[in-house]
């Protein structure tokens, strides 16, 4: 292969994973807070469509993001209101979440199917964005590829190095002994919450603004199963979500370039299985051997909390 | 009249209504009541959306002496059954079920209820009061090889194909075929998405297919993505299903758009009037199934004489996109010299015609 076409492969592929990057993100926060939720599919498509349908009508991307990413979140707290105040069951309520906006997106985007919008450009930066090679290997990207990085840093320094990071996963970890040493438990979940949907929703305006911009109907196509997947597999840490998206993103362009040229003859079927396959086995092995007893799921994972009074 | 029904509408719905199943000019007055099974949603402005056309061109023709029943989203399998069944149990006398996986579901259903009339949509089996219709895309691949090969610079196209079946590899070797005829090293690359619907992937295999090369792309996926993604860079693009030319103003070439309104309406008219009959038929361009978009602007003068030539060729039956020689990958002869396949053997393709990268 030439530089060229892998080069033009590496752009394919990062633009592949940013938004499952943003959506496991963003469930990773949640899901350290203790509260499992499985409306990541749903939240991203109202994300998608609501971004759409702003940029559309006002023609600022900055504008469609920020509506993207408000849908998710609203999302998210009608999801944190059913789940944290009035205590249902996180696993079902979730996938209500999931049925409930793809009909409603489908619902509400009738009118912006056959319209498309212009794609959200690469920012370009003076001088680096020029070098050969490696201005379009590295600088040649939307500005949201950065930001979800970006992101990843930001999550793992605010997890690790920060009390309000300590707070949360303690809650996650154990919400009764965080209630009793004074943190509300409730509170610190629907925060958690909110910014995992604000994250899907980012992920879900990357589909619709600049990956394909369009809107059809399911057009996440599964995107959102596959980050939470993610989470698991990368054993709870951003970085790890990171390579998972990365690894992903990069075994199915692979496998569809590879189509392409004809130079292996692997039937396309098992050709389509690669990706989910790489990706379990390399997170799976990446987490066994910095496992001290469990996949470090936050022990509190799913299980509603009612503060003693 | 349309009433749109969701599958949990369907459960709460109407109680059958006797008279409504027993037909003939007694019941001129009452609405004729037709029912429509589709597998997506009309917005997918591929597949369905084409079915959901000849929905509204039904309404249109008669107005109010059709009531069309609608249930969207249906998946393949025992909850088509239970759709289906529902339609026929609340007066439908005539439903269409417009996916290949609800064949034997319709069959079923149809045994129960013989005074409906079926009409299966890409299956191959009927019975006493079940049809099957199906369109010739390969006629349309055709059309689009002879395009493609006359308006490709680097003399590669790129396919976009969903899943290895007889419909599909049929509709690449077409092209593939039609493409050689007129530029003998002409190549086509192919990637398998594994998915009927998914704009994403079939945008990633798009610009895959680009950076291998290839300028004009060809797809046999659902979504508009691949025709956006070869306007973002510059190159042509067959839509699929239906005129995608709102997705790719400059990149389409045109698109082989089904036409399923003809055929509906005849039906429909033949069950109102008693004269329904159980039939398969497999229609091409000639009987209108198979239609051509406009023209886009990157179609030469050149490339629309070769086009509108094999077009009126194929509908007068002087050329058949599937005519000897043909060779397979390996360069073994499938078809001697001036031989055409029968639609037995087209029906059961599972190789591939020379030319064709996979």
């Amino acid at each position: 292969m030439s530089t060229e076409l892998i080069i033009a492969m590496i752009a394919t592929i990062v633009t592949a994973a940013t938004p499952l990057l943003f959506a496991a993100l963003g469930e990773l926060v949640t899901e350290k807070s203790g509260v499992l939720n499985l409306g990541v599919e749903g939240m991203m498509l109202m994300g998608a469509l609501t971004a759409f349908g702003v940029t559309l009508s006002t023609g600022s991307w900055t504008l469609g993001i920020l509506a993207g990413a408000l849908a998710g979140m609203t999302l998210a707290l009608v999801f944190g209101f059913l789940t944290l105040t009035l205590m249902s069951n996180q696993v079902a309520t979730g996938l209500a979440l999931t049925i409930f906006s793809i009909g409603l997106s489908a619902l509400i985007g009738t009118g912006f199917a056959g319209k498309p919008v212009p794609k959200l450009p690469p920012v370009w930066i003076p001088v680096l964005s020029d070098i050969p090679v490696i201005g379009k290997l590295l600088f040649g990207y939307d500005i949201l590829v950065y930001l979800s990085i970006a992101s990843v840093a930001g999550i793992s320094w605010f997890l690790r190095k920060t009390r309000g990071g300590m707070i949360l996963r303690a809650v996650g970890e154990s919400d009764t002994s965080a209630h009793s040493i004074g943190h509300n438990v409730i509170r610190i979940r629907y925060l958690a919450v909110a910014f995992g949907g604000l994250m899907s929703g980012i992920g879900g305006a990357y589909l619709s603004v600049a990956y394909t911009p369009l809107w059809v109907e399911e057009m996440t196509a599964g995107r959102g199963w596959i980050a939470l997947a993610l989470v698991v597999f990368a054993a709870w840490r951003p970085w790890r979500a990171l390579a998972g998206a990365y690894l992903f993103g990069g075994i199915t362009i692979l496998q569809l370039s590879m189509q392409g040229l004809g130079t292996i003859q692997i039937p396309a079927q098992v050709m389509a299985m690669l990706p989910y396959i790489v990706t379990i086995v390399v997170l799976t092995m990446m987490s066994m051997k910095s496992r001290r007893g469990g996949l470090g799921a936050p022990a509190c994972l799913g299980k509603p909390f009612r503060p003693a009074t | 009249m349309t009433i749109l029904l969701n599958r949990r509408g369907m459960l709460i719905g109407s109680t059958a209504t006797g008279a409504a199943l027993s037909l003939g000019p007694a019941f001129a007055q009452a609405p004729t009541q037709v029912g429509f099974v589709y597998l997506g949603p009309p917005g997918d402005h591929g597949w369905t959306y084409a079915h959901d056309q000849a929905r509204k061109a039904v309404e249109a023709k008669f107005g109010a002496r059709v009531k069309v029943n609608v249930v969207e989203n249906v998946k393949e399998g025992p909850d088509s059954e239970r759709v289906i069944r529902q339609l026929a149990t609340n007066g439908n006398s005539i439903i269409f079920t417009t996916s290949f996986g609800y064949m034997q579901p319709t069959l079923r259903v149809a045994q129960a209820f013989p005074k409906v009339f079926f009409e299966h949509c890409s299956g191959y089996l009927t019975g006493p009061n079940t049809s099957n219709y199906n369109a010739r895309y390969y006629e349309g691949r055709a059309i689009c090889g002879t395009i493609a090969a006359l308006t490709s610079k680097t003399g590669t196209a790129g396919y976009i194909a969903s899943f290895p079946i007889p419909e599909v590899v049929m509709g690449i070797n077409a092209f593939t075929l039609a493409a050689r005829k007129i530029r003998p090293d002409f190549k086509v690359r192919v990637i398998w998405v594994s998915s009927w619907f998914d704009p994403g992937k079939e945008a990633d295999a798009a610009k895959t297919l680009l950076d291998q090369g290839a300028d004009v792309l060809c797809q046999h996926t659902d979504s508009p993505a691949a025709m956006q993604t070869a306007e973002q860079r510059g190159a042509f693009a067959f839509g699929q299903a239906s005129d995608m030319k709102a997705f790719g103003p400059k990149a389409q070439l045109t698109a082989i758009v089904h036409n399923w309104a003809d055929y509906s309406i005849s039906r429909i008219e033949a069950a109102m009037n008693g004269s329904w009959k159980t039939s398969s038929v497999w229609l091409g361009m000639k009987d209108g199934m198979v239609k051509m978009a406009d023209y886009g602007p990157g179609v030469s003068p050149e490339a629309r004489a070769a086009a509108d030539k094999l077009k009126a060729d194929i509908i007068s039956d002087a050329a058949h996109p599937f005519t000897g020689p043909i060779k397979d990958q390996k360069g073994v002869e499938r078809l001697a010299a001036g031989q055409r396949f029968t639609d037995e053997q087209m029906s059961k393709m599972d190789w591939y015609v020379e030319g064709v990268q996979s």
